[in-house]
């Protein structure tokens, strides 16, 4: 990270923290809990026709964002044979849990580079989840009042 | 010692039926002395959400590739990486994975690179095995670390190069991508990231026969007479010229130089791994798009 990023906000620290602390191996395993803890989204939640399909990720995988509130909720859905692209999904669910449309908007696309998972997953593997990020805020600046 | 084949897969007539085993047979044997299960996927964390009970985790991108080259492993790093996932010389190593098994061939290709005698698919990968509702377990195991001598890796025989195929044309050139991939429409598999070639369209001469024409369904591979009307009636490979396949950076055309090498017995197989991220990507290669295979160049 370079000085002259604006500073992350603090939820996504604490995780990139976290990774930060472990080795290669727990790495992955960490990933795997936040694959384990994408939450499940009640059927009727988010209309069918409102998921965006997220095609930089190898597998299928969908977000919503919901914009209604000044601290909008990410939604996003992927299948059990798709834990890498859960996990990291399931990073930006939790990490951007209460942060505002500004904090969102200010999230750098290249924060997935900054978790030290290139060895552990590959940098061709983390590309998609850059995709979720650009595809969450282009939502989030369509949403709001011009 | 090896294991004994899979007589289920002897009725198939394949020509190498050694090198798959059956998901039952596998059941069978598992924990048998000398069998090493590996298991090689598209996603890295899949070993890790459940894998056949014994199976130690390979992963291509992070295990096989040299760090810094793109290229394999060395005989040295080999060795290593063997003799950490507890897999001896003489082992019979059966490897399995997602999508099909286009990981586990290529896993399989690397293997063969370094001529590890007794490697083997498991028919239908890890999805069959699902299906079959066989047991997973999220346990790893702590392979006991093993003495795997160090060979040297033997790119010659299987390994195409970008070289290779320049001096190939006018003999089978088989791409096995998605036809939007062959026509140039588009430079990734549909629905996959953009990993990187500047041009889309196809080597010159190459017929496009993705890899999927071999796989029945459920993963498994398609009988010999419908390999044969693929590969032989509709796309003219007869095992008198040598052949290359390619793809995208080589997984899927894995899948296919096992099914011409090993189930129809075509000798002098080679894949091209540089694959389309390095063609599509090279100065001054010549590129045909479009639905129709091309004209060699100088022909």
């Amino acid at each position: 990270m370079s000085d002259s990023n604006p500073p992350l906000p603090q939820s996504l620290r604490a995780i990139q923290d976290d990774f930060l602390a472990l080795g290669n191996a727990d790495r992955l395993q960490l990933l795997l809990e936040f694959s384990d803890e994408l939450p499940e989204v009640p059927e009727g939640m988010v209309p069918e026709d409102a998921w965006e399909r997220v095609t930089e990720c190898q597998s299928p995988v969908f977000i919503h964002v919901d914009s209604t509130k000044n601290e909008p909720v990410v939604y996003a859905s992927a299948p059990a044979e798709a834990p890498t692209t859960r996990g990291f999904a399931s990073i930006l669910v939790q990490g951007f849990q209460g942060l505002t449309a500004e904090e969102i908007m200010a999230v750098p696309l290249d924060f997935p580079q900054s978790l030290g998972l290139e060895e552990a997953v590959s940098l061709l593997r983390l590309r998609g989840m850059a995709g979720m990020i650009w595809r969450i805020q282009r939502q989030i600046s369509d949403a709001s009042p011009a | 010692m090896p294991l004994p084949t899979d007589p289920s897969i002897a009725t198939h007539n394949y020509a190498h039926p050694e090198r798959l085993v059956s998901t039952e047979w596998l059941a069978e044997h598992l924990g048998s002395e000398g069998l090493v299960v590996v298991e090689s996927n598209e996603d890295v964390l899949l070993y890790d959400t459940g894998h056949i009970p014994g199976a130690v985790k390979v992963d291509w991108h992070t295990e096989l590739n040299d760090p810094v080259v793109r290229d394999y492993l060395n005989g040295e790093q080999f060795a290593a990486l063997m003799s950490a996932k507890g897999i001896s010389r003489d082992d019979t190593v059966v490897i399995y994975g997602d999508k099909s098994n286009w990981w586990a061939a290529y896993a399989l290709w690397v293997f063969s690179l370094f001529s590890h005698p007794d490697v083997r698919l498991l028919n239908g990968g890890r999805d069959k095995w699902i299906a079959e509702g066989r047991e997973l377990t999220r346990e790893v195991s702590t392979p006991h670390k093993t003495d795997y001598p160090v060979v040297e890796r033997n790119d010659g025989d299987l390994r195409a190069f970008k070289e290779d195929v320049l001096e190939h044309f006018g003999r089978p050139l088989i791409d096995v991508r998605s036809q939007e991939e062959y026509t140039g429409e588009r430079t990734h598999m549909p629905a996959y990231p953009e990993e990187g070639a500047l041009r889309g369209g196809h080597i010159p001469t190459a017929h496009s026969v993705p890899w999927a024409k071999a796989a029945n369904e459920d993963g498994t591979f398609k009988s010999l007479e419908e390999l044969r009307e693929v590969y032989t009636e509709q796309a003219g490979i007869d095992g008198s010229e040598p052949v290359i396949t390619y793809c995208r950076i080589g997984e899927r055309s894995s899948h296919t130089w096992f099914v011409l090498q090993h189930l129809m017995g075509i000798d002098n197989v080679k894949n091209y791994d540089g694959s389309w991220t390095e063609w599509g990507s090279a100065v001054r290669v010549p590129i045909v798009k479009g639905l129709e295979p091309g004209v060699a160049p100088g022909h």
